[in-house]
């Protein structure tokens, strides 16, 4: 410890360096360990081959491991004062998503920029956790019972929110405001705040179904009943399940998974990989895959309560809270809990605008911890 | 690192305080925490229950989903003649596919197969049409029954014809066409009927028969479909064979006909619009069936145009319809030896009672005239039958009455349901005053009278002449027959006389016999144009010529009454019955001749030709056909 602490003291070079070497490596090692599942997901969803899947996903992953790490060193100062620039951004090319963005599924969802194509969601949702983290940082927890202080941060989310609502797309939206509240939530709203916001919620619920898209609205109804509609809308829950159940405990072998193989399995690569997975490795590689996601979540959480800046705390909760979310929305989707929705498993499904936003996250969950001891213009709490 | 013991336990137990916040914020992500941790909890336990629980279940639902079962339409059985040559078997079809999926340039491939083998332009539009409508792995036809020269092409620039592929089909082939199509018949497409009644039928390549043997001895000559098990993925392609089995092709059947006499009797016919059946008349063995005009029975199996329907249906020859066993006429004076039996058995006649015919007969106020104006004096039966002498069966008929008469031409065959393996036969009719009260109407004296010489309402089929004519020369019950074997296992018929006698007296029966060979072999006999003309060997026969329409009586006595001047459709039915050898008969046979005017000028020679051609080929103690051998055509299944 003596010796790092002489690092951070020496000159801004060994400074960097020092700062490489607080990087949390045993959490770097279980984003690999997870990207490799990915891998052998991918290359056994392209049926035995690394092309088209799982090559491409190797060398983004690649990509966005050195983000990553370059994000990690960057101090809090520099990212709160990031926050507002990258908000904004978010919300412009949300906004741009919407009129002119590529149609898919009945959504608007992708813009392609130069080639690649870009999930602003994704985007805002960091971008969301930044501001927010921001906001809380400087607004002192005892200053937090008076409600004003609290309608700015809610615009921020609900602003969000209602774009990709709009899109239309249910699972991010619902994403992006669970991760908002749980930020709030984090950062010391009170109890009785909370009480008086769940009230209204029914009601609201019952206005945002009538508003519904049709395709959303079959998803609702074929979750409940999947066996209605076989070969339509519950076509993805039946074959999931029963991909799933033919794994049994210990799966069908790799790359011998029939169901998955054999296409009866959609979008295998991308929503579905976890259920290709468990149906070649079983419920034992199942479990051993929510294990590991668990242990990532697990690890998010610490480094934010390690942190001794709010700021830190904060992102740390946002990006963990936003990395479990994805994960239980996919599962349940998978396993027809909850009705389908476009959310991949974050570092295994295919697909790089995920892949990239959700190493930027691990970046400012680094950057948390490298910098857990900062001290900088925090609200008026220190007693 | 994270997880070291010491940070946990500050954690737990006193919240860091450095900060209110901090100590609100490590008290509620411990509770977040906790709630995600019991969400994955959850999931976990789901994944229990849908994997290991519930495995089972949902592994048997993967098989539903992967194993597809497929049928395979067997090959159809082959029919071949009694010298086993093929009549209707299955010709191989070596047809072009393409495969869209594994072309990248369509129109360009299909240029350079165009280029090799021609395509028209209108199946070059069904071909474009095809590959857009379908899935793109399922093979669309370029072109079918490719020659070798066309196949060697193909293969030979197979580098520049991507996704093109040979492959191998049949159709129904029928090698004779026309000349036995009314026997064996023809194939066509299953429809929704049949497919309602039977599923395999809606396998592609299974044909239903239409007509003919195809038709009544379908269930034989189909086989049983067999079956593969295949895995198919998500969208019905198949990825590999798991189990096959191959199904039973169709039985052969052999036919009692030889086509080489059916050819030669088509031959001797010519193109009049007529009917002939000659029969082995100890067995029942049918040799030959011709009904004339004949039609293409390969056409029915891609469909036959409206056009072609049309001029079949207008035709008054009616090429459609077996005139053997589906036409039906007066037979004449070919009845007479049946009316002689029925008075002989009833006892109203004797083989030596004489008739007197003055030319005519007086029966309750109306005078029935003989074909002779000036009448034939005084008959026994054998000159009757000799001359064809239309009294003396007047006044038979009226002495022994019609039911008599019905009793024994039911048991000659006539005006009877010969249950031959053809569909759409007629039975004909033999009048009785009973039917003719069934329909309402009262019985004449003068209908009997008529009767007598096969006029009137009586209407038989060739195949009952044939038939009628083999049980007089054999005395025998033998019913007329075309399976001889079914995939080589003989019928039981085809071995030798094992019909019933009849229940006739074979006196009787010789009496009929000795008068049918003086109409052909005496002096003054009816039908001298039949005689044989190979030594020692002597036929038996009785003309036959069947009014289609009532001669006025003022037109006949005006003596300037000539058949032979009405128009076609108006002349009277040419008919002949024959049997040979007369002293040890084999064959029998039986000639219509549509509006052929008389039966002893244009029957008889007919008789007489088809006669010495069966005689000549005896196909009955063959075992090869004689002579050289129709060339078989290439042949498959």
């Amino acid at each position: 410890m003596n010796f790092q602490k002489r690092l951070l003291r020496a000159e801004p070079n060994f400074r960097l360096l020092a700062k490489l070497w607080q990087v949390n490596w045993l959490y770097v090692l279980l984003i690999c360990a997870l990207a490799m599942v990915g891998y052998g997901a991918l290359y056994s969803a392209a049926g035995g081959s690394s092309r088209p899947f799982a090559g491409p996903q190797t060398i983004r992953f690649a990509i966005g491991l050195v983000m990553m790490v370059c994000v990690a060193l960057m101090s809090p100062r520099v990212l709160t004062r990031l926050a507002w620039p990258l908000y904004g951004l978010s919300l412009v090319l949300l906004v741009a998503v919407l009129r002119m963005g590529h149609v898919g599924k009945g959504a608007e969802r992708w813009l392609v920029i130069g080639g690649v194509q870009l999930q602003p969601s994704e985007l805002a949702k960091i971008a969301l956790v930044l501001v927010l983290a921001t906001w809380f940082h400087r607004v002192s927890y005892r200053r937090m019972v008076n409600p004003l202080y609290l309608l700015p941060p809610a615009a921020m989310v609900l602003v969000p929110v209602g774009l990709v609502l709009k899109e239309p797309n249910l699972g991010t939206g619902v994403i992006i405001g669970v991760v908002g509240a749980t930020i709030f939530f984090g950062a010391g709203m009170r109890l009785w705040q909370i009480a008086l916001l769940l009230l209204p919620l029914p009601f609201l619920g019952k206005l945002a179904y009538s508003h519904l898209h049709d395709y959303q609205k079959a998803r609702i109804t074929t979750f409940l009943n999947p066996e209605s509609d076989p070969l339509g809308a519950g076509y993805n829950i039946i074959q999931s399940k029963i991909a799933l159940g033919s794994g049994g405990m210990w799966g069908q072998g790799y790359l011998h998974g029939t169901q998955g193989q054999l296409n009866f399995l959609p979008e295998k690569q991308t929503d579905f990989i976890f259920t290709m997975i468990a149906e070649e490795w079983g419920y034992v590689g199942g479990i051993a895959v929510i294990g590991l996601l668990m242990l990532m979540v697990i690890g998010g959480m610490m480094i934010a309560m390690r942190s001794r800046n709010q700021f830190g705390r904060l992102l740390g909760l946002g990006i963990a809270t936003n990395f479990f979310l994805y994960c239980a929305v996919n599962l349940s989707m998978v396993m027809g809990t909850i009705p389908v929705g476009g959310v991949p498993l974050p570092l295994i499904s295919y697909g790089g605008s995920a892949m990239l936003t959700v190493m930027f996250g691990f970046g400012l969950l680094m950057s948390a911890w490298v910098h857990r001891n900062d001290n900088f213009g925090e609200g008026e709490d220190r007693s | 690192m994270i997880g070291r013991r010491k940070t946990l336990q500050r954690l737990m137990s006193r919240p860091d305080a450095d900060t209110p916040s901090r100590g609100v914020f490590t008290r509620r992500a411990l509770v977040v925490l906790g709630a995600q941790m019991a969400a994955f909890g959850l999931l976990g336990h789901r994944l229990y229950g849908l994997q290991v629980l519930e495995g089972d279940h949902f592994a048997r639902m993967a098989e539903n989903n992967r194993v597809s079962r497929r049928l395979i339409a067997p090959p159809r059985g082959r029919v071949v003649d009694r010298f086993g040559i093929a009549v209707a078997s299955n010709k191989v079809n070596w047809r072009a596919l393409l495969l869209p999926e594994e072309t990248s340039d369509i129109p360009g491939t299909l240029d350079r197969f165009s280029a090799l083998v021609p395509i028209e332009a209108r199946d070059r539009a069904r071909i474009e049409r095809e590959i857009r409508h379908k899935r793109r792995f399922i093979p669309v036809m370029l072109h079918d029954f490719l020659s070798w020269d066309d196949m060697a092409r193909i293969e030979l620039n197979a580098p520049s014809l991507p996704g093109v592929l040979i492959d191998v089909g049949t159709t129904r082939n029928y090698p004779f066409g026309p000349l036995l199509a009314h026997v064996v018949g023809y194939v066509a497409p299953p429809g929704e009927k049949d497919v309602a009644q039977d599923q395999t039928l809606a396998l592609p390549g299974m044909r239903v028969g239409r007509a003919g043997i195809e038709q009544t001895q379908d269930g034989l000559l189909r086989g049983q479909v067999g079956a593969v098990e295949v895995e198919v993925n998500a969208v019905g392609r198949l990825m590999s064979e798991l189990s096959r089995d191959e199904g039973q092709p169709g039985d052969e059947i052999t036919l009692t006909i030889d086509s080489g006499l059916q050819q030669a009797v088509l031959g001797r016919i010519g193109d009049q619009s007529a009917s002939a059946v000659v029969m082995d008349c100890r067995n029942g063995e049918v040799l030959a069936m011709v009904s004339n005009p004949s039609f293409d029975p390969s056409l029915f199996d891609s469909g036959v145009s409206q056009a072609q329907w049309q001029e079949w249906a207008t035709d008054p020859r009616t090429p459609l319809i077996n005139k053997a066993v589906a036409g039906v006429y007066p037979p004449g004076s070919t009845f007479k030896p049946a009316v002689a039996m029925a008075a002989l058995q009833a006892g109203t006649l004797s083989p030596t009672d004489r008739i007197f015919c003055p030319g005519y007969l007086d029966v309750g106020g109306t005078r029935f005239h003989c074909w002779s104006r000036y009448g034939h004096g005084s008959l026994t039966l054998k000159e009757a039958l000799k001359f064809s002498c239309d009294v003396f069966f007047y006044e038979v008929a009226r002495r022994t009455g019609m039911d008599a008469i019905a009793a024994a031409s039911h048991s000659f065959g006539l005006g009877t349901n010969l249950d031959i393996e053809l569909p759409h036969t007629r039975p004909g009719l033999i009048p009785t005053p009973e039917w003719r009260r069934a329909h309402g109407q009262h019985w004449n004296g003068g209908d009997t009278i008529v009767s007598g010489i096969g006029q009137g309402f009586v209407q038989v089929t060739p195949l009952q002449l044939a038939t009628y004519a083999s049980r007089i020369a054999s005395g025998r019950a033998v019913q007329p027959h075309l399976v001889r074997a079914v995939s080589s296992r003989l019928g039981a018929s085809a071995e030798g006389s094992h019909w019933p006698a009849l229940d006739m007296p074979e006196p009787f029966l010789n009496q009929l016999r000795v008068g049918m060979y003086a109409v052909v072999n005496e002096e003054h006999g009816s039908a001298p144009k039949a005689r044989l003309d190979i030594p020692g060997v002597q036929m038996a026969g009785k003309t036959g010529s069947a009014q289609v329409r009532h001669v006025s009586r003022a037109l006949r006595e005006s003596g300037h009454f000539d058949s032979s001047l009405l128009p076609w459709e108006y002349r009277p039915h040419a008919l002949f019955i024959c049997f040979a050898p007369y002293d040890a008969p084999r064959y029998a046979a039986a000639i219509v001749v549509e509006h052929g005017n008389a039966g002893a000028a244009v029957a008889a020679p007919l008789a007489r030709d088809i006669m010495t051609d069966t005689l000549t080929r005896d196909p009955s103690n063959r075992k090869e056909p004689p002579g050289q051998v129709v060339a078989e055509v290439e042949d498959f299944g």
